[in-house]
């Protein structure tokens, strides 16, 4: 039978979204005490377009001293907005989220120009999800003694937060919403490679009337972020990123009474019985490892297919990201963006050719890529083994390893067999088979017959090394509160 | 011509049975007169990896048992105790506390076991939710056992305080394995034997005496353990352990508290703390 060749039969047309009615100023300052100061350290970095390489603007580098005048800041501010009002608390959060939905579109296209995202994913995804976070834990701020019954929740202080560059504005809008709400004051880090979004939100946190200090952005790499984690009158410390940092900063906070969330990495299961709805689950496998160009911490990076229906899943798929479109992130028809940094791409390259060393048989969808930027085709691995390292480690970038499996306890153990325990998939259209799986896998969310979806009121966090805590809904409330 | 006393080797509780230590040492307990009341395994780390291999394998089995049927077993655990109450209170007697104070020890062990028993049921609806997701999507989140626990039990009320530890992170599915009070050791084996008859799966809890100088990095580097419970004060020992626990990002719970016998000893959050929350989403649309 011969195939419809997708790309000789149809053309789509380039569909830009628009960059015209986004400002952006040459050079980013600190934002401390409601205010953007210029950094003591006299130091600026560029921040760059992943698609062209090109600069968007200057970032300030905030070294040691930075950081102490944001703590001293967060802690003044911290005196006040702890005693407000709950109820006028929520009210200033309640806000932000309804400027950040009205400048929703000015945000998704830096979001996109900065970190390389298609444009599709940061308008529909990040920017209204970051929206919603802030809503949701808005209302929180006065109902915090129903969350948790027979106990008295009072903040905890300053939290530092560090935050990843895979969904800037969204992770900034997690650690800051729940912060806040339950009366803490913040200094957040974005990661050096995507800091404009946070930046924006500085502006709109301006506009918005919340008391100076309450919320400060500081912009630098992993020495900004070690001078937060090291803070001795920081109280609390929330960061995403890679599992080894977590580890060091974990480590590093040993003996030290300081509160931690950590949320890191993963290696997700995706499991497809032979009974799944098997169209569905092959849009499921595609969503799930190329979404954002597998740039995140969940992804469905190891796929189980069981053994009946593997031809038919891996045809199926190979057909499938063949269509795929990777290219402009500001196109409206791109489906998979840039590579957030050369040096990401770097890694996700040195991870292709491990598996080709190690033995995998590779699939890359044959696309063409863009001259300027840093690019990889969607990738597939088959003939892989538990023990290989593309399947043990993250490599968080659009490759999936592929497996497969003859018994449901087969699949159990092997979707269980790693470090990790953050999330999960399976594709079956039996109920039955949905709950044993989703009791026996050690992950923190599971989807079924569906994946990556997110809500702010959806706590999210991992098991075992993809973390600790949990981050939304009522459980993610805990991290920001003690107890007496 | 009178009788002679039979004297009890206390030995320590791995798998459901009791094996003497693997290092051969012991320690003289005595009492407070310099009598000799036991001789007293200190164990080895050795011991502590076959516990936590018997605590591994156990756990998954425990963890699926109904909850309706771990109450049951932790009932059962109560009504054993209380049948052998005179012995223990003999026995903390033996070790230093006054006849009230050991009776009241005892009969309050026995009473956490009934509490803890009565939540087995229970904690999961208090700390679970339905999640009203803005999308065609049914989500909830519930409570899951974290999986092998290793406590470093309370030096203090060496019976009320080892029970007020352990109930909570079994009855929440996990496995644990327990360095005894270091102080005065005696009265967790005969707890053991408690154990033992109390239909609770070989393997669930596993009790060893030693010292905790020797014992509590093991305890808490294991990479095949997921928490870790240290109650004491000792800073040196807390960074110890909040250190060398990173290379698995094992749970870490510190309690600094020397009162187990008072309200603030109980509650569901001890439950809590020694459990996953899981989302689970599924589509609501057909």
């Amino acid at each position: 039978m011969s195939k419809i060749d997708i790309y000789k039969t149809w053309k789509y047309d380039e569909s830009l979204e628009s960059t015209s009615y986004i400002t952006l100023k040459d050079t980013y300052d600190l934002f401390i005490g409601g205010d953007f100061v210029k950094p003591l350290s006299k130091k600026y970095f560029n921040t760059l377009n992943p698609a062209t390489n090109q600069s968007i603007a200057k970032i300030a580098d905030a070294n040691d001293k930075d950081i102490d005048k944001a703590v001293k800041s967060a802690i003044k501010a911290f005196k006040s907005w702890s005693k407000l009002d709950p109820k006028e608390r929520g009210k200033y959060i309640f806000r932000i989220a309804r400027m950040i939905q009205e400048r929703a579109k000015e945000f998704a296209v830096i979001e996109s120009m900065d970190g390389g995202k298609p444009i599709r994913e940061s308008r529909d995804i990040d920017i209204p999800l970051a929206a919603n976070h802030f809503f949701y834990h808005a209302g929180w701020a006065d109902k915090l003694e129903y969350a948790f019954p027979n106990k008295k929740p009072t903040p905890l202080g300053v939290a530092g937060q560090i935050i990843p560059w895979n969904f800037p504005l969204l992770m900034a809008a997690w650690k800051i919403a729940p912060a806040i709400a339950c009366g803490n004051t913040v200094v957040l880090k974005p990661a050096e490679s995507t800091s404009l979004t946070a930046l924006k939100l500085a502006e709109l946190i301006q506009d918005s009337g919340l008391p100076k200090g309450v919320v400060n952005i500081v912009t630098g790499a992993g020495k900004t972020g070690a001078a937060i984690v090291n803070h001795p009158e920081i109280n609390k410390i929330a960061f995403t990123g890679s599992t080894e940092v977590g580890k060091l900063i974990e480590s590093s906070l040993s003996g030290i009474e300081k509160k931690t969330t950590l949320e890191l990495g993963g290696k997700g299961a995706n499991i497809i019985f032979e009974d799944a709805a098997i169209d569905q689950a092959v849009e499921g496998i595609v969503n799930a490892i190329f979404f954002n160009q597998g740039h995140v911490c969940c992804a469905g990076s190891r796929l189980f297919i069981q053994e009946s229906v593997a031809d038919s899943v891996i045809e199926k798929l190979k057909d499938r990201i063949s269509t795929l479109i990777i290219g402009d992130p500001l196109d409206k028809n791109t489906d998979i963006g840039a590579i957030n940094s050369a040096e990401q791409l770097k890694t996700i390259e040195k991870y292709i050719e491990i598996g080709k060393k190690e033995g995998g048989e590779i699939f890359q969808a044959k696309c063409s890529l863009p001259k300027q930027g840093n690019w990889c085709p969607p990738t597939l691995f088959l003939n892989v083994s538990q023990s290989n390292r593309i399947v043990q480690e993250e490599i968080f970038g659009p490759v999936l390893v592929i497996q497969t499996f003859r018994t449901i306890d087969e699949v159990i153990e092997k979707a269980n067999n790693t470090p990790f325990g953050l999330s999960a998939g399976v594709w079956t259209e039996k109920g039955s088979k949905i709950f044993k799986i989703t009791k026996a896998l050690n992950s923190g969310v599971v989807w079924a017959n569906t994946y990556n979806k997110f809500d702010p009121c959806s706590p999210f966090g991992g098991f075992k090394e993809s973390g600790m805590g949990r981050e939304g809904g009522l459980h993610g409330l805990k991290s920001y509160l003690k107890f007496e | 011509m009178s009788r002679i006393d039979v004297l009890k080797t206390y030995k320590i509780f791995i798998g459901g049975k009791f094996p003497r230590t693997e290092s051969g040492r012991f320690s003289r307990l005595k009492n407070k007169n310099g009598d000799l009341v036991a001789n007293i395994c200190l164990s080895s780390r050795k011991d502590f990896r076959n516990a936590v291999v018997s605590a591994r394998n156990t756990q998954k089995g425990w963890e699926n048992i109904t909850a309706l049927n771990k109450g049951q077993i932790l009932y059962r655990i109560a009504e054993m105790l209380e049948g052998r109450k005179l012995q223990f209170i003999k026995e903390l007697m033996m070790t230093g506390s006054s006849k009230y104070q050991a009776r009241s020890e005892v009969e309050q062990s026995i009473d956490r076991l009934i509490y803890y028993a009565g939540w087995s049921d229970k904690f999961h609806q208090i700390f679970s939710s339905v999640n009203p997701v803005a999308s065609n999507h049914f989500n909830f989140s519930i409570p899951q056992a974290m999986g092998v626990v290793s406590v470093i039990a309370p030096n203090e009320f060496s019976l009320l305080g080892l029970v007020s530890v352990v109930a909570p992170v079994i009855v929440g599915g996990n496995s644990c394995i327990v360095l005894s009070s270091e102080e005065n050791p005696m009265v967790s084996i005969s707890f053991a034997e408690v154990l033992n008859t109390s239909d609770v799966p070989h393997g669930v809890v596993n009790i060893l005496t030693g010292k905790r100088k020797e014992l509590i990095s093991h305890f808490a580097s294991h990479k095949d353990v997921n928490s870790i419970i240290y109650c004491g004060d000792n800073n040196e020992e807390i960074k110890e352990i909040e250190k060398v626990s990173v290379e698995n990002l094992k749970r870490v719970e510190i309690y600094k508290r020397k009162n187990w016998d008072n309200k603030t000893s109980q509650s569901p959050y001890f439950i809590e703390q020694f459990q996953e929350i899981k989302t689970t989403w599924h589509p609501t649309e057909a």
